[in-house]
C-alpha cells in the first residue's frame, strides 16, 4: 500500500504542503468538520489499540490471520515458493494459450498496485520510530502475509463471474456470495455488500485522494509551493484519459516505467549495500539486536514489533482483499495457480523492497546511536529516534539514498509521482469492480464511478483533508475485517484445491511444457 | 520424409508472393502448405488491470479477425490449386514462433516474404527475415 497515513509526520507534511487557495481551504474546513464529527467513531473503532497497549487491534487481526493461514496450509509460502517461480517463468504455461494474460503479467500488475509509497516512506517511519529491530518484525509479517494472499487470490479466481462477452469480474464480494452459498453459510450477501462499500470508500480515499495528495507534496518539494488544484486537474485529466478515454499509451508508459523505477530502486539500494559490504553483517546485527532488545526505542521490543508489523501490513495489503480483485481477472485453468503466483507479492514488496529501504537507512547511519550504550538517541519528545538531519518519512529515505548518490532525490521524486499514479489506476479498478457489484455491470454505472473517481483526484490534491483520509484508511482496513472473516469460513475450499493440485503435480498430470 | 512447406503470411504483397511461390514449390514436390500467421505477443508486456480483464475477449476477437480477413481468403483462393493447404494462427515472438512451428510440422522449408520494414528499425532490432535466415534450422527461402 502506498500510504504512510496514520503517521503524524505524513499528515503534518501534507498539511504544510497545502497552502491551497482560500476557496479550497474554506471548502476544506467545512468538509473536515462534517467528516470528523460523523466518521470519527468509525476511525477510532478500526484503529483503536488493545486495552492497555498502543497496538492497534486491526494490525493484530491481520497478523493473527496470516499466522493461522500459514499453519493451516502447512507453511505453503515456503513449500510452494519454487513452484511459484516456475509458474511465473511460464514453465507450466501451455504454449497454445499464448496471447492470454501470463502469470508474470498478473503478478507485475498486482505489484504495481502495492509497491510504492509504503515501501519508500512507510519503512522510513517504521525504522525511525521502531529502530532497526522493526525491520525484523516487518520481514516476519511479510513472510506470514504470503499465506493470506495465497488464500484470498485462490478464492477470487475460483468464484469469479464470467460475463457473456468473455470479460470477468471477481474479488472478495464474489467469493463471499458464491462461496458462502456453496458451503450453505448465511450472511454472504451482507459481507459482500459491506466489503464493496468499504472498497469504494478506500479506493476514493487511500487509493486516490491520498495518492494525489502525496504526489502534490512531492511536486512542491521540487518546484516550490503552488496551488494543489493545478496538480489535481492535471492528474485528473490524465486519469480520466486512461480510465474513461481508454487512452492506452499513458497507461502502458506508466506500466513500463513503474517496474523500471522499482528495479532501479532495488539496484541502487544493492549498490549502496555493496559499497558498504563490510557493514552488512553489522546492520543485520542491529536488526536482530533491536528486534529482541529494542535498543532503547519508545516502547522497547513491543514498540519495534508494532512498527514492523504495521508497516508490513500497510505495505503489502495481504488480507485486505484488494489484490484478489486484480488476480481474479486472469484466465487460468487452475485457480490455485493464481494463489501460488500471488504469494510472491508480499515477498517482493515487503521482504525484498521494504528490507532494502531499511538496510540503506541503517547502513548509511541515518539513525543516531549513543556510542556509550549502543542504544538509540531519542528526540526530545521521546517518540522517535533522532536522525541525522531530523528527517522522517520520504525525506529520511531520500537523505539515506542521497548520502551515497546525490542525484537520487530527483529519481525518488519521479518514482513517488509515478507510483502514486499507478496506484490510482489500480484502485480505480478495485473501486469500479465494487461499484458494478452493487449497481450493476452497465456502461452507465461504470462511467458514473469513473467520473466520481476523477473528481476525487482534484479534491485530494487541492485540499488537506485529514479526517477524510483517516476515514478512507479506516475503510481499507475495514475491508480486511470483512475479508478475513470470509477467508476463515472458506479456507477449507482452498485446502481441497491445494491437495488436489499438489497430488496431480506429484503424479505428473500437471507437468512442465518444453 | 514429409513434404510440408511452412509459409509465413501477414496479408501484405510480399507475403502474397511468398505464398504463391510456396504453392508452386509444393506442386513440384507434391507436398502440402501450412500458412502461418503470427500475432506479436510477449508474456512479459505490462498490462493495466482493465486490459487483463479484457484480454481473453480481445484474444478471441483478434483470432477471429485474422481468420476472416487473412486465412479464409487464402484457403478460398488456393482451393482449386490441388495443393493441400492448412492454416494456423499463433501468438508469440514472430521468428521464434515460426521456427517452433516449422520444427513441429517437420517442414522441409520455410518461406517468407521480405517485408518492408524500415532500414532504421531493421538495423536496430533486426528483421524477421534476417533473423530467420540466421537461426532457422531448416532451409529458408526469402521471397522479394
Amino acid at each position: 500500500m502506498k500510504r504512510i497515513a496514520l503517521t503524524t509526520a505524513a499528515s503534518a507534511a501534507a498539511t504544510a504542503a497545502f497552502a491551497a487557495p482560500a476557496l479550497a481551504q474554506s471548502l476544506d474546513e467545512s468538509i473536515n468538520a462534517a467528516f470528523a464529527s460523523s466518521t470519527g467513531w468509525f476511525v477510532n473503532l478500526i484503529f483503536s489499540p488493545f486495552p492497555g497497549t498502543s497496538f492497534p487491534w486491526i494490525v493484530g487481526w491481520l497478523v493473527v490471520a496470516a499466522t493461522i493461514f500459514t499453519v493451516y496450509f502447512g507453511l505453503i509460502q515456503f513449500r510452494a515458493f519454487p513452484h511459484s517461480i516456475g509458474l511465473v517463468k511460464g514453465d507450466y504455461s501451455d504454449p497454445n494459450d499464448a496471447g492470454e494474460v501470463s502469470h508474470f503479467q498478473a503478478l507485475a500488475t498486482a505489484l504495481s498496485g502495492t509497491v510504492g509509497l509504503g515501501n519508500i516512506a512507510g519503512v522510513a517511519v517504521a525504522v525511525s520510530i521502531g529502530g532497526a529491530g522493526a525491520t525484523f518484525w516487518m520481514i516476519l509479517a511479510g513472510l506470514m502475509g504470503m499465506a493470506s494472499k495465497f488464500t484470498e487470490c485462490t478464492l477470487a479466481v475460483k468464484y469469479r463471474n464470467e460475463l457473456a462477452d468473455g470479460t470477468v469480474s471477481g474479488g472478495p464480494m464474489y467469493y463471499m456470495t458464491k462461496g458462502f452459498k456453496e458451503r450453505g453459510l448465511p450472511g454472504g450477501k451482507i459481507l459482500a455488500v459491506l466489503f464493496a462499500v468499504f472498497t469504494i470508500l478506500g479506493s476514493l480515499g487511500g487509493g486516490n485522494m491520498f495518492q494525489a495528495n502525496q504526489a502534490h507534496a512531492q511536486l512542491t518539494n521540487v518546484f516550490g509551493d503552488f496551488p494543489g488544484v493545478i496538480t489535481g486537474v492535471i492528474f485528473a485529466a490524465i486519469v480520466f484519459a486512461v480510465i474513461v478515454g481508454g487512452l492506452k499509451s499513458i497507461a502502458s508508459v506508466t506500466e513500463k516505467v513503474v517496474p523500471i523505477m522499482g528495479v532501479l530502486y532495488v539496484l541502487t539500494a544493492l549498490v549502496i549495500l555493496g559499497m558498504n559490504a563490510n557493514m552488512i553483517g553489522w546492520a543485520f546485527g542491529q536488526i536482530i539486536d533491536g528486534a529482541f532488545t529494542g535498543m532503547g526505542v519508545a516502547g522497547g521490543v513491543a514498540g519495534a514489533l508494532i512498527q514492523g508489523f504495521k508497516r508490513a501490513a500497510f505495505s503489502n495489503e495481504a488480507g485486505v482483499g484488494s489484490a484478489a480483485i486484480a488476480h481474479a481477472a486472469v484466465r487460468t485453468k487452475e485457480p490455485i495457480t493464481e494463489g501460488f503466483v500471488s504469494l510472491l507479492e508480499p515477498f517482493i514488496d515487503t521482504v525484498v523492497i521494504c528490507t532494502m529501504t531499511a538496510l540503506v537507512i541503517i547502513i548509511t547511519g541515518q539513525l543516531i546511536t549513543d556510542p556509550a550504550t549502543g542504544n538509540y538517541v531519542l528526540n526530545e519528545a521521546g517518540s522517535a529516534i533522532q536522525t541525522v538531519d531530523g528527517n522522517s518519512g520520504v525525506a529520511l529515505t531520500s537523505a539515506a539514498f542521497s548520502s551515497a548518490f546525490g542525484w537520487f532525490s530527483y529519481i525518488l521524486a519521479i518514482a513517488v509521482i509515478l507510483f502514486a499514479f499507478s496506484t490510482m489506476i489500480s484502485w480505480s479498478y478495485y473501486g469500479l469492480k465494487a461499484w458494478t457489484f452493487l449497481f450493476g455491470e452497465s456502461k452507465g454505472s461504470a462511467l458514473t464511478f469513473k467520473v466520481i473517481f476523477c473528481l476525487f483526484v482534484i479534491i485530494g490534491a487541492a485540499a488537506s483533508l485529514g479526517p477524510v483520509i483517516d476515514f478512507s484508511d479506516a475503510a481499507i482496513f475495514a475491508m480486511a475485517v470483512v475479508n478475513i472473516i470470509a477467508l476463515y469460513l472458506l479456507m477449507p475450499i482452498v485446502k481441497k484445491e491445494l491437495n488436489s493440485y499438489l497430488s496431480r503435480l506429484k503424479s505428473g498430470e500437471i507437468r512442465k511444457y518444453q | 520424409m514429409s513434404n510440408t512447406i511452412v509459409v509465413a503470411y501477414d496479408g501484405n504483397d510480399s507475403a502474397k508472393r511468398a505464398l504463391a511461390f510456396a504453392v508452386e514449390r509444393a506442386k513440384v514436390i507434391s507436398g502440402n502448405v501450412v500458412v502461418a500467421h503470427v500475432l506479436e505477443w510477449s508474456p512479459y508486456k505490462f498490462l493495466t488491470p482493465q486490459e487483463i480483464e479484457e484480454r481473453h475477449a480481445r484474444r478471441q476477437d483478434e483470432l477471429s479477425r485474422a481468420e476472416a480477413a487473412l486465412l479464409t481468403p487464402v484457403k478460398e483462393e488456393y482451393a482449386s490449386s490441388g495443393v493441400p493447404i492448412s492454416t494456423v494462427i499463433k501468438y508469440g515472438h514472430v521468428s521464434e514462433t515460426l521456427i517452433k512451428l516449422a520444427t513441429a510440422e517437420g517442414a522441409v522449408q520455410l518461406i517468407i516474404g521480405r517485408t518492408g520494414e524500415g532500414a532504421l528499425s531493421s538495423r536496430l532490432f533486426g528483421s524477421v527475415a534476417g533473423t530467420l535466415a540466421q537461426t532457422c534450422p531448416i532451409p529458408v527461402t526469402i521471397v522479394p
